[in-house]
């Protein structure tokens, strides 16, 4: 009796012991299991909202149908859920088949580490058929790491029925135009511009676009090679910057403002309390959610160039979406990928608004206005700057976002915010 | 009974106690203690957190980073400020209702029910709460204040007066938990003592002050080592609420050792600030129990020694 309630303990407390290391190990990223000469191909995607989640859905049919040898195993995660998952995946040195990125630093850090695979000779004339602003973000060295799917720009959203209200025929078309503009609207008693100060991310926008604007694409490259973010593009964009904020066009309690909450800076902008904000391609369908749309009353128009500026005001600052493959992944995997970026496949996704081009000559294939004129826009840029929070490796990203929040909240000034973000670089 | 026992029987004894013990300490290990110690060997690293351990070795240089930041140190007044304000204030608040509630007043359980149930409440869904109660444009605060022709101020999105709001939704949230524990303390003065004091002829307030204030001390010592325990770490509602913004302005030790973990993934740099949070938890509980704490604790440990 007594040892057997010995032996009970024993076996419960070795039970324990062995549900605890079991728990450790991964569930992605495990060899691929060819039952039957089947070859499971893991795909991590973020298409859990529509119109993506019954295209991804019924794109994976398609293809599964074409190639009986191949299973793909969906697995989609929502935004930040995803970003925790794949987070944790790859510090433990894995990564799944198929998995979706947003290109820059964090991609550079995943190579780095030797978990994606090289796609630039596999990929040969395949990779001929996409805008150079789509591949771009995907560039590690020269090489290319993933394929876009979808690319979007950043630009102004403004209510033409507000700028009318001020007097304003045109929307500006270079910063001191802008800067005329907002102190029009100040005067005419309208909130010029919506920002989400708490997110921290809306307002390095800004600043990104100046130093693109002032000192060229060429600047914020050789900054992230050299790490040197003293240069006169970065402190002038800090200067201008604060010239901006110095008119306080922003919303009441922008600081405390998120993006998307009730409140935030869509719903600003959706609910016509604001006559502008510097957003992605997004902005109209949150605008919608968050507020309650602007409808006709919306327009885009780009960047204004800087006077002096040595940056075109056709270099497009943005970001998209593509898909790396994980350096342990079956061949197959490539297939799918070729598959969904294939011109006919493309144009499906494309038509239901849930990406943009990303393919040349893909344009016509976009049904809403708004986002319309994103495409066009993005398909005549010039050169292509990727959000510089993903661009740069994360601390330098972060910093940046952190440091230009604390500029247009005043703590900072224009030389402290580029020494920080300098300080940080090199110490990466 | 016999002092000395067989040893096979001691022998037996203890091993019946390690095998108990086991399931609880392979948890105690590989949950608690082992993560610690990670946290230390990653804090002398340069570390992205990627692949494997790390092997950047870099020495002390996170922590004399950490001193010379000035969001940490920012971090740590902040902290001090908080404690400060929940000893000040929301400590003797939570007594005062406590006391009143010990009272026979009408209602009184539902009351109980209702201060305590903001601690009920998860942390997240309280700072969205506040979020919504306290927007600058439009919230209910604000609308309310306008009422009066008060204009009222931007709460969490001015850098002057986060810290105020913050700790206005801390002690909504906490106030309650504070309560209960005061009202079980109060439960635990026998009635013959204050019944005696108001015989000899002492007033409601000395009453409370030379009878029922000194015993609740265990009380109040162990609520404020769990306030300022809490002040220390406190990440949720801060993370939701602010974010740590606006420039940093309520950013607390939690707050930063996340954003640097989790934001730009420099791990070794966050561990630092985890072990210094660690250490000053622990210094803190060590000295707090061994000085202040240590009459109440003297009655549990020489019972224990005296079993043994």
């Amino acid at each position: 009796m007594k040892l057997s309630r010995r032996g009970a303990a024993l076996l419960a407390a070795s039970a324990l012991v062995l549900g605890g290391c079991s728990s450790t190990g991964n569930d992605a990223g495990e060899s691929n299991s060819s039952a039957g000469g089947k070859v499971t191909v893991e795909f991590w995607n973020i298409w859990t909202a529509e119109p993506l989640k019954s295209y991804g859905a019924q794109a994976i049919k398609d293809f599964q149908a074409k190639h009986p040898n191949i299973v793909i195993k969906n697995v989609p995660y929502e935004n930040e859920a995803f970003k925790a998952k794949l987070t944790t995946l790859t510090q433990s040195g894995k990564a799944p088949h198929i998995f979706q990125t947003w290109g820059g630093g964090v991609l550079a850090q995943q190579v780095e580490a030797g978990l994606v695979k090289d796609l630039t000779d596999d990929a040969g004339s395949w990779l001929g058929t996409f805008t150079d602003a789509a591949l771009s973000a995907y560039k590690v060295d020269g090489r290319q790491y993933a394929i876009p799917d979808d690319i979007g720009m950043v630009g102004f959203w403004y209510n033409k029925a507000l700028f009318k209200k001020a007097g304003i025929a045109e929307p500006p078309a270079t910063w001191s135009e802008l800067i005329e503009d907002v102190k029009k609207l100040k005067a005419a008693g309208i909130t010029p511009i919506a920002l989400g100060g708490k997110d921290k991310w809306p307002g390095h926008y800004y600043w990104a676009y100046l130093a693109m604007r002032i000192g060229g694409l060429d600047a914020l490259k050789q900054a992230g090679e050299t790490k040197d973010f003293t240069g006169p593009a970065f402190v002038q964009a800090g200067q201008k910057l604060k010239e901006l904020a110095d008119l306080q066009p922003f919303q009441k309690g922008f600081l405390g403002a998120t993006y998307g909450d009730p409140g935030g800076q869509a719903a600003t902008m959706g609910d016509g309390k604001a006559a502008m904000e510097l957003m992605g391609q997004w902005a109209p369908s949150v605008q919608k959610d968050a507020g309650k749309g602007l409808g006709d009353d919306l327009g885009f128009f780009p960047f204004p160039a800087v006077e002096g500026g040595q940056g075109s005001v056709t270099d497009a600052f943005g970001g998209g979406g593509g898909f790396a493959i994980g350096a342990d992944a079956p061949a197959e995997a490539i297939e799918f990928l070729k598959f969904l970026t294939d011109s006919t496949e493309h144009r499906k996704a494309v038509a239901t608004g849930g990406v943009l081009p990303v393919l040349k000559g893909e344009e016509d294939a976009v049904t809403d206005p708004n986002l319309s004129v994103v495409a066009k826009t993005l398909a005549g840029a010039t050169g292509f700057q990727l959000y510089l929070d993903q661009a740069y490796p994360p601390a330098v990203g972060q910093e940046v976002n952190d440091s230009v929040a604390e500029l247009i909240a005043g703590t900072k000034t224009p030389e402290q915010v580029a020494q920080a973000i300098t300080e940080t670089a090199k110490s990466e | 009974m016999k002092t000395t026992q067989p040893r096979s029987r001691r022998l037996r004894g203890f091993l019946t106690i390690f095998l108990f013990l086991l399931p609880a300490l392979v948890l105690f290990f590989g949950l608690v203690v082992a993560p610690i110690l990670l946290a230390f060997y990653a804090s002398v690293f340069k570390w992205n957190g990627m692949r494997g351990l790390p092997t950047d070795f870099i020495g002390l240089a996170n922590f004399t980073r950490l001193l010379a930041d000035e969001v940490f140190l920012g971090d740590l007044w902040r902290g001090l400020l908080l404690i400060i304000l929940s000893v000040a204030i929301q400590l003797p608040l939570s007594l005062g209702i406590a006391m009143l509630l010990n009272q026979k007043i009408y209602g009184r359980a539902f009351f109980r029910l209702l201060f305590f149930a903001p601690y009920v409440l998860s942390e997240a869904i309280t700072a969205v709460l506040f979020m919504m109660i306290l927007r600058p444009d439009g919230g209910l605060a604000n609308q309310i204040l306008g009422w009066f022709g008060i204009e009222g101020p931007e709460w969490f999105a001015d850098p002057s007066t986060v810290m105020l709001s913050l700790f206005i939704v801390m002690t909504w949230k906490y106030f309650g938990f504070h309560m209960i524990l005061y009202i079980a303390g109060r439960q635990g003065i026998p009635r013959e003592l204050t019944e005696a004091a108001q015989i000899d002829g002492a007033s409601g307030w000395k009453v409370f002050r030379y009878v029922t204030l000194p015993l609740l001390g265990p009380t109040i010592r162990i609520s404020i080592f769990l306030s300022v325990i809490g002040a220390i770490q406190l990440f949720d509602l801060v993370w939701i609420i602010t974010g740590g913004g606006p420039s940093h302005s309520s950013e607390t030790m939690a707050v930063t050792m996340f954003q640097f973990g989790f934001k730009r993934f420099q791990v070794g740099y966050a561990s630092a600030i985890s072990v210094v949070m660690f250490l000053i938890s622990l210094v803190f509980a060590i000295f707090y129990q061994r000085y202040v704490m240590r009459r109440d604790l003297e009655g549990a440990t020489t019972v224990l020694r005296d079993q043994r």
